[in-house]
């Protein structure tokens, strides 16, 4: 039974399938996919750039993550949130306990508070505890928030850092090749984004932030920096997990190895 | 398994004897990976497979109990509970990554194991039960590991439920409303994560039980081996401990080494970083696509794109991607020949090699974007797949010449038996 | 256990080592046990390490409060590690009350003084639950009963409190704990 129907089943879904290729294959050759602007124009993240969390022994610099975070709060934060990081994890970038509860308290957007009798709602300062309280931007586009962003797309930092210090007019090529493609209005061209054009205005340039420990703040550092600060905000066990990670394989080798001489051992007579 | 040489459990230590007296329990764990289990002696390491599936069984349910403790399955607050676990909870990160990295393991190891099975036709009398169960097994993992997906509440796990639950839609007549019964609403919301994490919890339960039926019914008829040879006599097998036990904890140690490795060092390559961001039932990611190890079967579903003899190329998809694992269950019945494994039958060995192939090449389309030049080899591919199973290997079957198989287990390994000489 | 899965007597096939060869035997079969044994301990570290509280419960364990608005006579309900707690500025008169009593003669022995900051005898943070079985006691809002001492009154089993939120009367057996807590300033009172 199974023997007669089986290949009549089979040869049923060969012959639909088939049938769809015959279709595609027909069409694709009449009228191939027309190319895009996208396919055409768009850029991988830059791989010539680094930090020093890359790689199994890489870690965070605590000065970078602390000018990153001067950038996104002296230029990212008018827009974006970073909702999944409480002041408290600041201590992470070698702030003191003290520093910490006066970045809180000293926050612009302060923590809401609800009076269950009244009903109503007022605000307060923020303390540690407190997550950075959200951002709601009314103008174009939908800023994300950024806790997540270097996970959250392809290339992580190395997608911000391209994001950010790519900017650029769009070429006459594009123009030439694909007329109806032009950057619309209150759009800006970036070739490192999805689609080309992006709602956000290029955010950055050379002195948009003060850094306190001296460093030049030109736009590439500022991009660097806020770029390692957002991995650092997605990722802030990264460097537990590196070194957790290192005496777990190196057991593990160990034991595998003896494993692998107790089996020989005990199989020694059955070859 | 009646092996007339098995070892009898004599316990001697008078706990163990009084213990045994009330509950065989400790007979029972002799006789089915003790010295009362007499194994081929001729098992390579396609044959470790099993057991790691097992640990990898016992990984997820002890990790999944752990991070049932924070994570929360409400549609406001399930993102952030996932946060709060890889940020918060003492050593969250960690156990999210190893539950998240553990279902790709455990998808690897199945795969690897049931293909050990299509090579030396595992499937055949009298181990067909054996492999039936395992079917179901397979059907049930992939079920909790769907709904796992869609608990982090990401854009790629609303998506993902949006378009699996959808695909309901295309039964006729009763679609739309068996599409709206399961999700309890128009679309996935808080009622479909809510049942999702209490089906995603009680699922592996039902695996484990189906893995004990598995496991039972193995121990029936007992191992096959790599010459497809019954055993017939003592020297054919040697007993599971501590020969297994040995050979199983150093495949155990390998595979937490890579593991291990991924898990520590490269914790999101298998996923998409679109389940980063939390969903928006307004907003559709650029592409689609399910988790790796659902990739094939993917494919399989995106290469029907016209309709055929008035079936709806959506309706098409969707029987062909499930009748691409309901052919497993066919199997013993499809493959008659009397050769078991895939060493003495060159011309299933070939065709073999296509298949493992064919589903790599349909892994590849399945997580790539929908575009002509994937969806017309998805439909090559595709083809094979279903004449592979249902055309090729009955035939096969049929006009091959298997190469002389060896008398014995013993002739093979050790080049004579000592009875047939 | 060991016995369950070893073998009764020997295996058939024949074993030329010398005795010498199943010592040596058994050394590497131990090592590679033990080391998975090792392995399998460590792993429960971080599995039983998780239901510890979480950083954001760890950082909601302290508490600030601002003292300036409670007058001579008043008591606030305010919330340290999600449990009530009572700050009440005690009147003079309340003072000398508790300050009357001998300790001795209390199913509890303290004094005001032990239970107070040094100069800051008329602030007496407790916390709001009854050491019997945990209800939180009336007394410190406005109108609410303070029972025959004139502290604080458990409504579930009847406990009575004195001034010094010390228990008098009823079934419970300690007085109200008294948390730790520092004056940050003389307007504020940071609890644990």
């Amino acid at each position: 039974m199974v023997r007669i129907f089986g290949p009549l089943i089979g040869l049923f879904f060969a012959a639909a399938l088939l049938w769809s290729f015959g279709v595609g294959a027909v069409q694709q050759i009449r009228e191939p996919d027309p190319s895009t602007a996208v396919k055409d124009f768009h850029l991988d993240p830059k791989e010539n750039v680094h930090w020093t969390f890359e790689g199994p022994f890489g870690t965070y610099s605590n000065r970078q993550l602390q000018r990153g975070f001067a950038v996104y709060k002296q230029v990212c934060n008018n827009c974006h949130s970073l909702k999944q990081i409480a002041f408290r994890n600041l201590t992470a970038l070698g702030y003191s306990p003290a520093e910490v509860k006066a970045i809180a308290k000293q926050w612009g957007t302060k923590a809401k508070t609800f009076d269950p009798k009244t009903g109503d709602t007022g605000d307060r300062p923020n303390t540690p505890a407190d997550h950075i309280p959200p951002v709601y931007y009314p103008g174009t586009g939908n800023p994300p928030d950024l806790s997540l962003i270097t996970k959250a797309r392809h290339g992580g930092a190395h997608y911000v850092y391209s994001l950010l210090t790519g900017y650029t007019d769009q070429p006459a090529a594009l123009l030439k090749k694909y007329p109806d493609s032009k950057t619309p209005d209150g759009l800006y061209y970036n070739p490192y984004f999805a689609n080309l054009n992006i709602a956000m205005p290029p955010p950055l340039t050379d002195d948009a932030v003060t850094y306190s420990d001296g460093t030049k703040a030109t736009l590439d550092q500022e991009a660097r920096d806020v770029a390692a600060f957002l991995t650092w905000t997605a990722e802030p066990e990264m460097e537990k997990r590196k070194q957790t990670g290192w005496p777990v394989v190196g057991f593990l080798i160990a034991a595998t190895a003896l494993a692998y001489l107790s089996k020989r051992n005990i199989w020694a007579d059955k070859h | 398994m009646s092996f007339p040489w098995a070892k009898n459990y004599k316990p001697s230590h008078p706990l163990m004897v009084y213990l045994d007296e009330k509950l065989p329990l400790p007979r029972l764990i002799y006789n089915a990976i003790g010295a009362g289990y007499p194994v081929p002696r001729n098992l390579n390491y396609a044959w470790n497979f099993g057991v790691l599936a097992g640990f990898c069984l016992v990984l997820q349910i002890v990790t999944g109990v752990i991070l049932a403790m924070h994570y929360a399955a409400n549609a406001g607050v399930a993102f952030d509970s996932v946060e709060h676990i890889m940020r918060d909870v003492n050593w969250g990160w960690m156990l999210r990554y190893a539950h998240a990295n553990g279902a790709s393991a455990f998808f690897v190891v199945v795969y690897i194991h049931i293909f050990r099975g299509f090579f030396y036709s595992s499937y055949k009398a009298p181990r067909e039960m054996i492999w039936l169960l395992g079917v179901v097994i397979f059907l049930l993992m992939m079920a909790t590991a769907f709904m796992g997906y869609v608990l982090p509440w990401g854009q790629m796990s609303f998506w993902g439920a949006k378009v699996i639950t959808g695909l309901f839609s295309a039964i006729p007549l009763v679609g739309t409303p068996l599409q709206q019964w399961l999700l309890g609403g128009f679309a996935p919301d808080n009622a479909a994560l809510n049942r999702f994490f209490s089906l995603h919890f009680l699922l592996p339960f039902v695996i484990a039980a189906v893995i004990i039926m598995h496991i039972w019914a193995l121990h029936i008829p007992g191992s096959s081996n790599p010459t497809g040879v019954e055993i017939k006599t003592e020297s054919d097998t040697v007993p599971f401990h501590p020969y297994y036990t040995a050979k199983d904890g150093f495949g155990l140690g390998v595979f937490l080494l890579l593991y291990c490795t991924v898990l520590f060092f490269f914790p999101n390559a298998l996923g998409h970083p679109d389940n980063y961001i939390p969903a928006n039932p307004l907003s559709t990611p650029a592409h689609i696509v399910p988790e790796w190890y659902f990739w094939p079967f993917y494919a399989i579903l995106r290469a029907f794109t016209s309709d055929f003899l008035f079936i709806p190329a959506k309706l098409m998809g969707v029987l062909a991607m499930f009748s691409a694992i309901l052919v497993w269950f066919f199997l013993p019945w499809l493959d008659t020949s009397p050769v078991r494994s895939g060493h003495y039958r060159p011309l299933f060995r070939k065709f073999y090699w296509i298949l493992v192939l064919d589903t790599l090449v349909l892994g590849y389309c399945g997580g790539s974007p929908a575009e002509t030049k994937y969806v017309l080899i998805s439909q090559i591919a595709a083809t094979y797949y279903f004449l592979h199973f249902l055309v090729i290997l009955p035939l096969v079957s049929s006009i091959e010449k298997p190469q002389p198989l060896p008398y014995s287990i013993t002739e093979s390994v050790l080049g004579t038996d000592a009875l047939t000489a | 256990m060991a016995d369950l899965l070893k073998a009764e007597g020997t295996i058939t096939a024949p074993t030329d080592s010398s005795h010498d060869g199943v010592r040596r035997r058994d050394f590497i079969n131990i090592a590679a046990v033990s080391f998975a044994g090792v392995g399998g301990i460590a792993v429960l570290v971080p599995l039983i390490s998780q239901m510890s509280a979480s950083a954001d419960v760890l950082a909601e364990s302290s508490t600030e409060i601002d003292i300036s608005a409670i007058a001579s006579g008043q008591a606030i309900k305010a919330v340290w590690r999600k449990q009530p707690v009572f700050v009440r500025n005690l009147t003079p008169t309340e003072i000398a009350e508790a300050d009357a009593v001998d300790p001795k003669t209390l199913r509890d022995p303290a004094t005001l003084e032990e239970r107070t900051k040094k100069g800051k005898t008329n602030w007496l943070i407790t916390m709001g639950v009854c050491t019997h079985l945990g209800c939180v006691p009336l007394g410190a809002g406005p109108g609410e009963v303070k029972g025959e001492y004139g502290g604080y009154f458990c409504p579930c089993h009847g406990s009575v409190y004195d001034t010094a939120a010390r228990i008098r009367k009823g079934p419970a057996p300690k007085n109200l704990e008294v948390p730790p807590y520092d004056f940050s300033s003389d307007t504020v009172v940071k609890i644990g």
